[in-house]
């Protein structure tokens, strides 16, 4: 980039400075200080007692199902789009990636009033005297909001990894005596592996960190870790303590970036 | 001629209505260097991907063998395709690509060693074995493919436009390296190409297709020498193609002056085609010729120069190593051997084939 253009990004360098670097040293001071202002590792080792340790267990497993359960019905589907004719394959992407313009908070309220004790899908159910759905308020209920949410953010990199593979090298892998199955597993899936690192840590991160989804579906009753974090700003408005727990959850993700990172070298994930 | 190993039957292929292949017929025998050329859009490369088992036909049958294979997948077929831009495993190393089909067969260790060793020796690139495809220049990796498909001893080794992506230096030294690893192998190659220089080089038998029509097989010589009709005439080569009537055998009249000609057989006073080659057109002395023209263009080509002549209202194409500076009188002299008479296109399709070159 020439000097003449470098003046360009100036308002962007502000807005970043301002808005990341500023609060990120904020969360840094108030994590690593106390009250009183002194140093200390209490607000990071907070993180090993019962409740908190609980609910970091909570977000990374129910993060982890929500990720398997995207990655599944995504790869298929990806798989899918990536073979059929360009004509067609922009209005099917275009019907996944419709519910994205959608607010999420509100696409997340419309799934807690569908789900509810007399919501609508109970109605239908009662209708056709079947059993009601009881999931509303526990964590099937949030694996749900979060697969919703998050599915689209899986399926774009996998589709983005799986078109670029080249048909007649799949062809070569037949012509060589490969049946489907074995060019599925020796071709297909590790050439799409810089999709599948992206679409896991695009759905794996915002699902780590949510506290919406859990505080809409959960009822309040299940606390993610984000729910705690949440709760020590909001409410019981020890800065030092959700600062500090945030620094904990930083470190999880820049770990998956770091995976990423050495995987997804043609950026399958910038796309989005 | 060795015996029939491929035969097409009948094969007719159309994708959203639009005809591809209508009712081909091909046989291709052992051993031999049988290469598919035409334009893009001629059915070629559907062909192809039809005796690999990549597309299935409409209808018509692929024999081979003496066993109907029509059916049959690819990976269970006994013919090996080396594709257009390579297609390599890029996540895998050279030796993993050249032994992929082979571990699928369960073969030993040792043999697929060995085997990796004598496949790039055969394309000259020892010593390759744990370099990925990406670190190779188009050259190399096209080896590679082909390393990678002989190794599983194909009776038929297919190839699709493999020269396409490199560069003219290039693609003359793959050219004698393929005969030769052609004749070391000793099987089948069936070539695809829309470059009639490579298949000129290259090929026992040329099939010459346009618009899902075979519109010649012959030899190398016989298709240039003896186009079978104006399409191929043109399509091989430069050639002056110009409207004459054949008088009676050995004697045809164009643009309004006689020449002998070789050809029998058409008949009494027959509208035809004559081609003769730009080479084959002899520029004498006004007088000395059969037919007075002028110099219109003049290009300096480096082996010949290639003028064109206006005489009789046609404008004739003509290589010559000898120069005639734009505006000379010249004699235009054709030799009886070098006038090849064609019929002029009979059928409506005929007539679509002719139009469209």
């Amino acid at each position: 980039m020439t000097s003449k253009k470098k003046w360009l990004s100036t308002p962007y360098l502000f807005w970043s400075g301002l808005f990341i670097i500023v609060p990120l040293g904020m969360i840094l001071y108030y994590g690593l200080t106390d009250r009183t202002g002194a140093f200390t590792l209490d607000n990071i080792t907070a993180i090993a007692s019962a409740g908190h340790a609980k609910a970091l267990r909570l977000s990374l497993l129910l993060s982890l199902i929500s990720t398997i359960i995207c990655f599944l019905l995504a790869y298929p589907l990806a798989m899918i789009l990536s073979r059929v004719q360009v004509k067609r394959h922009n209005f099917i992407i275009l019907i996944f990636i419709l519910p994205m313009w959608m607010n999420f908070l509100l696409r997340t309220l419309a799934w807690q009033t569908l789900l509810e004790k007399n919501g609508v899908i109970n109605h239908v159910l009662a209708f056709l005297h079947l059993p009601a759905l009881k999931i509303i308020n526990t964590p099937a209920a949030i694996i749900l909001g979060m697969v919703y949410n998050f599915l689209p953010f899986m399926v774009l990199p996998l589709y983005n990894a799986l078109v670029k593979i080249d048909p007649n090298v799949i062809n070569a892998a037949q012509d060589l005596g490969a049946d489907h199955f074995y060019t599925f597993i020796r071709i297909i899936l590790p050439l799409s592996v810089p999709g599948i690192i992206s679409g896991i840590t695009m759905v794996f991160i915002p699902a780590l960190t949510t506290f919406v989804i859990s505080s809409l579906l959960g009822g309040g009753k299940l606390l993610l870790i984000g729910d705690v974090i949440d709760q020590e700003f909001t409410q019981t408005s020890n800065w030092h303590l959700g600062s500090g727990l945030s620094m904990v959850l930083m470190i999880f993700i820049l770990l998956n970036m770091v995976l990423s990172a050495i995987f997804d070298k043609d950026g399958e994930g910038a796309m989005l | 001629m060795n015996k029939e190993l491929i035969q097409l039957i009948d094969i007719s292929k159309s994708f959203d209505g639009q005809m591809v292949l209508d009712e081909l017929n091909l046989s291709i025998h052992e051993n031999e260097f049988v290469t598919l050329l035409g334009p893009s859009g001629c059915g070629k490369t559907t062909t192809l991907r039809i005796l690999g088992g990549f597309a299935s036909p409409d209808s018509g049958r692929v024999v081979f063998d003496g066993q109907d294979i029509t059916r049959i997948p690819p990976n269970k077929r006994q013919l090996n395709t080396v594709f257009q831009k390579y297609a390599l495993f890029t996540h895998m190393t050279i030796a993993e690509n050249i032994a992929f089909g082979l571990k699928i067969k369960k073969k030993s260790k040792s043999y697929i060693d060995d085997k990796i060793r004598y496949a790039l020796k055969l394309v000259n690139l020892e010593g390759y074995e744990n370099r990925m495809p990406d670190s190779l220049s188009g050259g190399q990796q096209q080896r590679i493919a082909i390393a990678r498909a002989i190794v599983n001893e194909p009776k038929v080794l297919l190839l699709d436009e493999p020269l396409g992506a490199l560069d003219l230096k290039l693609r003359q030294e793959m050219q004698y390296e393929l005969i030769r690893m052609k004749n070391e192998l000793g099987i089948t190659f069936v070539y695809v190409t829309h470059d009639q220089e490579e298949a000129l080089t290259m090929s026992d038998t040329i099939v010459v297709m346009n618009q899902g029509y075979i519109q010649q097989i012959g030899s190398p010589e016989s298709i240039y020498n003896e186009p079978e009709n104006a399409f191929v005439a043109d399509f091989i080569g430069d050639s002056n193609i110009i409207p004459a009537t054949m008088i009676k055998d050995e004697l045809v009249e164009i643009l309004g002056t006689r020449f002998a000609c070789v050809d029998t057989g058409f008949g009494i006073n027959k509208p035809v085609d004559a081609v003769i080659r730009p080479e084959d057109v002899m520029l004498v002395a006004p007088d000395a010729g059969s037919i007075k023209g002028v110099v219109t263009h003049l290009i300096f080509k480096g082996v010949h120069y290639e003028m064109e002549v206006a005489a009789n209202g046609y404008e004739w194409l003509v290589h010559s190593t000898t120069l005639f500076p734009v505006g000379k009188e010249v004699g235009i002299q054709v030799d009886p051997f070098n006038i090849q008479i064609m019929n002029k296109p009979e059928s409506e399709d005929e007539e679509a084939v002719a139009i469209d070159i």
